[in-house]
């Protein structure tokens, strides 16, 4: 427990390493997960449109 | 070189017909700067630090706001795609439209700035290399704005972009202008700044026009 | 659709490296941070704050490294118009602007206790603030226009001229410094890194090309199905244009 709380203390540095900590892994993860809904909303938009192209290919013949 | 004056003279006689870039620029110079005092107290050891800063910034400041309409109407109302067409290579009127527009910004900045140098107090000693150091960064700060401009003509929102995307290529004009004037003041005459300043200039000369070209036939595709 | 010939080839060879960069990424941040935490003596001065150095470094070379990406595929882009060069340019900037924020927080972090300001205005830190701004400047540049190719092409204009002037801001930066502060000199990590340093150093700075990598690639492959999209929404309007044409005459 002692070690525990010597390390989340970070030898008194706590109030700036784990904010620093926090933003890298903030911005990183949310840069992430920004893409990949980026990618996810092109995913189902291309799908619907092939989908829609298929229907009316249907319809046309 | 005929053609290239007509294009001077052309902006000229439209910014005279259209009432003041001119006046404008100077105003906005001469009110910014004001502002200065007012917001920081009139204490004349505090504003002499500050002058020649204070006086290079509201100076570039001014000179933005008069870049955004250099390519914006003639892009509006189609003159830009005949200025493409035309003999004179676009990179030359480019220059023009540069010339045209320090004449109209810059040169009346040359001659306001020493008196509001004056007025913050701003020691005699730098007056002189204050309107030097000016003399050779303003055209240049119209040349590398004229990039920024031909980047952003026809955009939404041209007039703030064009500021974010040009204030950080102005740093290093600023930084000399005022190391000019802050050497000067200090006794160690400010030479070596001016000849970097000269050096910025002779280096926009080519290029800026150049970069500025390649932007605007991006734009008149 | 030989438009999309390239692009294919991408989206194929993406797919198969996707997973190994997801993997190597998170192996090496995964034990950079173990290192970087646990495994590494901390610092004989800065004592346990040099460990915001392992996440700060890394960010700050990959702003960079970023850039140099950004300027050469914009070069590329306008010199052999390489269909894939501004998708790339495009995927990259908001990455890179990510990095240099990280890099300038977290460093504010760093700098505090170690050198008792959150900022100090030196040519280093000056220029990693401008570059910021270089790449705001370029994620704005290509969303201002209705025709987004317009966008791509001013943008790559922008990052050329940027990474020409990014070094002379610099170079004015320190000049202007040499003559108000002729005093201290700001080593990042002090005069020399100890050898137990550098191992997580160099594990989090894989780690973070790895992070790129796929932060890239998912990126570009939305770019690449928006301009698809965009292709088949195009076809669809002059398509059924043409067929109610043909049906008003028929």
């Amino acid at each position: 427990m002692e070690t525990l709380t010597q390390f989340l203390a970070m030898g008194g540095y706590a109030a700036f390493v784990w904010p620093a900590l926090a933003i890298a892994a903030g911005v990183m993860t949310g840069l992430l997960i920004q893409s990949l809904r980026f990618l996810r909303a092109r995913e189902k938009e291309l799908a619907k449109l092939g989908g829609d192209n298929d229907a009316r290919r249907g319809s046309r013949s | 070189m005929r053609r290239f004056i007509l294009i001077v003279g052309r902006e000229l006689r439209l910014a005279y017909r259209q009432g003041g870039d001119a006046g404008l620029a100077v105003a906005f110079f001469v009110i910014a700067a004001a502002l200065f005092p007012l917001g920081i107290g009139p204490e004349e050891q505090l504003l002499s630090r500050i002058a020649a800063g204070v006086v290079w910034v509201t100076a570039l400041l001014a000179v933005l706001l008069a870049l955004e309409r250099l390519f914006q109407t003639d892009f509006e109302d189609g003159t830009l795609d005949l200025l493409a067409l035309s003999p004179l290579p676009l990179e030359l009127v480019v220059l023009a439209k540069c010339l045209a527009n320090w004449l109209l910004t810059g040169a009346p900045l040359l001659i306001a700035a020493p008196i509001i140098a004056v007025l913050l107090h701003m020691k005699t000693e730098g007056l002189v290399i204050l309107t030097a150091s000016m003399l050779l960064g303003t055209p240049t700060l119209s040349l590398i704005g004229s990039i920024g401009a031909a980047l952003t003509v026809g955009a939404r929102r041209g007039g703030v972009l064009l500021s974010l995307l040009l204030l950080p290529l102005y740093v290093p004009v600023l930084i000399f202008g005022v190391s000019a004037v802050d050497q000067a003041v200090a006794g160690m005459g400010g030479k070596p700044e001016l000849l970097i300043l000269g050096a910025f200039l002779a280096a926009a000369l080519p290029l800026a026009p150049w970069a500025a070209a390649a932007a605007l036939r991006q734009a008149v595709e | 659709m030989h438009r999309f010939a390239n692009p294919a080839r991408f989206l194929r060879i993406s797919a198969v490296i996707l997973p190994w960069a997801v993997g190597l990424a998170a192996l090496f941040i995964a034990t950079g941070l173990y290192f970087a935490l646990f495994a590494s003596p901390p610092d004989y001065q800065q004592g346990e704050s040099v460990r915001i150095m392992y996440v700060h470094v890394p960010s700050a070379w990959m702003a960079s490294f970023v850039y140099g990406g950004l300027a050469l595929t914009s070069a590329i882009a306008l010199v052999w118009k390489h269909p894939l060069a501004h998708v790339a340019a495009k995927a990259m900037s908001p990455i890179g602007a990510c990095f240099t924020f990280m890099a300038l927080a977290t460093g504010s972090l760093w700098g505090k206790p170690m050198w008792g300001t959150w900022w100090v205005w030196d040519a280093r830190l000056t220029s990693v603030l401008i570059l910021f701004f270089l790449y705001l400047g370029h994620m704005a540049l290509l969303n201002a226009f209705e025709d987004s190719s317009r966008g791509e092409r001013a943008a790559a204009v922008l990052a050329l001229v940027g990474a020409i002037n990014l070094p002379i801001i610099h170079w004015s930066v320190e000049w202007w410094n040499t003559l108000h502060q002729p005093a201290s000199i700001f080593r990042m990590g002090g005069p020399t890194i100890d050898s137990a340093m550098l191992i997580p150093l160099f594990l989090m700075a894989l780690g973070y090309t790895a992070y790129f990598v796929v932060v890239l690639i998912l990126r570009m492959r939305g770019e690449l199905l928006a301009r698809k999209i965009r292709v088949i929404r195009m076809a669809r309007v002059t398509g059924a244009e043409h067929l109610s044409a043909s049906r008003a005459t028929s």
